[in-house]
């Protein structure tokens, strides 16, 4: 499968190896804690292109599978391929996460992302300046950035993620905690990201937010992946009755 | 035996004529301690930023140990570096003993530990926010441990100042190891025990009125530090 990044990523990405992360294909992973299952066998293919957005009630794993599959914590079974290879720091190279708290630097706007463009040899002013007009934060470049709002502070933190260049960008409930005008700001840079080929992984509570951006919906109860599908076929009818009672607003065990 | 009030009369009067004397213990006492706290600072704080980041086995007992140190009793540091420079100690060839180079080691080895330990626990907090986003983005040990070291540069200032306040402040493993030899090891503490010892109140006072003060401007730079911090919004 063809991946709309690769070229950027060649060009600028220095010492690394290259190849399409897409498909990204999950089998039977498994994650436990503490004598406890708490990620049930996941099969699950990501294909490029699409926004994918994973929901499910609280407790069902969603920030959990998507720490999978960032591998940022090892799976206790199962097998995990970005593009045919086993997970692995190069394959974490190429991707970015925002997390639901935005994690400031104690520096100014600007060294928030020129220490992660640094960190992949892509430190330049105008680069620097791109990305930070890019989320409407150019005129604040040399403020401190935990003087930012938010919402300020959640599409800094975008940016940062950008900066790497990702050919997967994963987002955990990135607008948990923003007011509508800070959450349209931050799904309209997302939407802009996949417009230019990045592959979206999006957790959220949020129902209305799932039906305005995703492709396909993955949904999680209790570790467990009941559903993934395309969204339009999801909202209209989904195959459990667990992810009805969950559209519908209802309590679900 | 001097009375009290003529003892402080005198001991204003060398301070306020910068006597030499008194200069000569100041300036000695302000390089072995500033020094040994640079030294301290070069050793602790990297030791103390690699053990907040890292989890490895026995790393609890490590953090133990660096806690307990920071208890060292300078007679026993002291003891313990005149041993290894005597001539009959293992580093005996290198003729440090009754040197500023000795009182330098000395208390290097007493605040090191203070410095490593105070920097584990700053370290320790700001890495608990920083960890799942140093993972996301594959920062490199090295970078992480320099990144954490300066945006937590305020508060291991405070770290670098307790070091100091100990070391100046502490006389009995510089008296072991520097012998308070006059215009060679004397520094404002021993000066401070042996002028009391002879009954001469006057030095010791003026000494004591300088340590008194130069941990007064510790306390103040500590102060403007924290405020600059905050004016800043960087803690």
């Amino acid at each position: 499968m063809s991946d709309s990044n690769e070229g950027v990523l060649v060009d600028t990405l220095q010492g690394v190896e290259h190849w399409p992360l897409l498909p990204a294909v999950a089998r039977g992973l498994s994650f436990d804690a503490g004598g406890r299952r708490l990620m049930h066998e996941i099969d699950l293919t990501l294909v490029a292109g699409t926004v994918t957005v994973i929901i499910g009630p609280n407790g069902a794993g969603k920030s959990l599978l998507l720490r999978l599959l960032h591998g940022m914590i090892p799976c206790s079974g199962g097998t995990l391929a970005w593009g045919g290879r086993t997970m692995t720091e190069t394959v974490r190279l190429r991707q970015a996460m925002v997390f639901q708290r935005p994690v400031m630097l104690r520096r100014s706007v600007a060294a928030n992302l020129r220490f992660a463009l640094k960190l992949r040899g892509l430190e330049s002013d105008d680069r620097c300046h791109a990305l930070l007009t890019e989320v409407g934060l150019a005129d604040r470049a040399t403020q401190a950035a935990r003087l930012l709002s938010g919402g300020e502070q959640q599409r800094l933190a975008l940016a940062r993620a950008m900066a790497v260049e990702p050919q997967v960008l994963f987002l955990d409930e990135p607008t948990a905690s923003l007011d509508p005008a800070a959450t349209d700001a931050i799904e309209d840079i997302v939407k802009r990201a996949h417009q230019r080929g990045t592959k979206i992984v999006f957790v959220t509570h949020d129902m209305g937010q799932a039906r305005r951006l995703a492709d396909d919906v993955v949904f999680l109860h209790a570790g467990r992946l009941l559903e993934h599908t395309q969204a339009e076929q999801f909202f209209r009818a989904p195959a459990s009755t667990t992810a009805r009672d969950y559209i519908d607003g209802r309590l679900i065990f | 035996m001097q009375d009290f009030g003529e003892a402080f009369r005198l001991a204003f009067g060398l301070v306020f004529s910068a006597n030499p004397d008194l200069l000569e213990i100041v300036v000695l006492s302000l390089r072995v301690s500033l020094t040994a706290v640079a030294l301290s600072c070069l050793i602790g704080l990297p030791l103390g930023a690699a053990v907040a980041m890292s989890r490895f086995r026995g790393r609890m007992a490590l953090v133990v140990i660096l806690n307990a140190l920071m208890g060292l009793p300078p007679v026993v540091v002291g003891l313990m570096v005149y041993l290894m420079l005597s001539n009959a100690g293992p580093l005996g060839w290198m003729q440090l003993l009754y040197t500023p180079t000795a009182m330098i080691i000395a208390q290097s080895i007493l605040i090191a530990p203070i410095v490593a330990a105070l920097t584990r626990e700053v370290v320790a907090q700001l890495h608990e926010e920083y960890a799942e986003q140093f993972r996301s983005l594959c920062v490199p040990p090295g970078r992480a441990i320099l990144t954490l070291l300066w945006d937590a540069r305020y508060s291991l200032l405070t770290v670098a100042l307790a070091g100091f306040g100990r070391a100046i402040a502490e006389v009995g493993a510089v008296i072991i190891v520097g012998g308070n030899i006059q215009h060679l090891t004397r520094v404002m503490t021993t000066a401070i025990a042996l002028e009391t010892s002879k009954g001469d109140l006057a030095l010791a006072l003026a000494l004591g009125l300088i340590l008194i003060t130069l941990a007064l401007t510790v306390n103040t730079m500590v102060m403007a530090l924290r405020g600059t911090a905050i004016r800043q919004a960087h803690v």
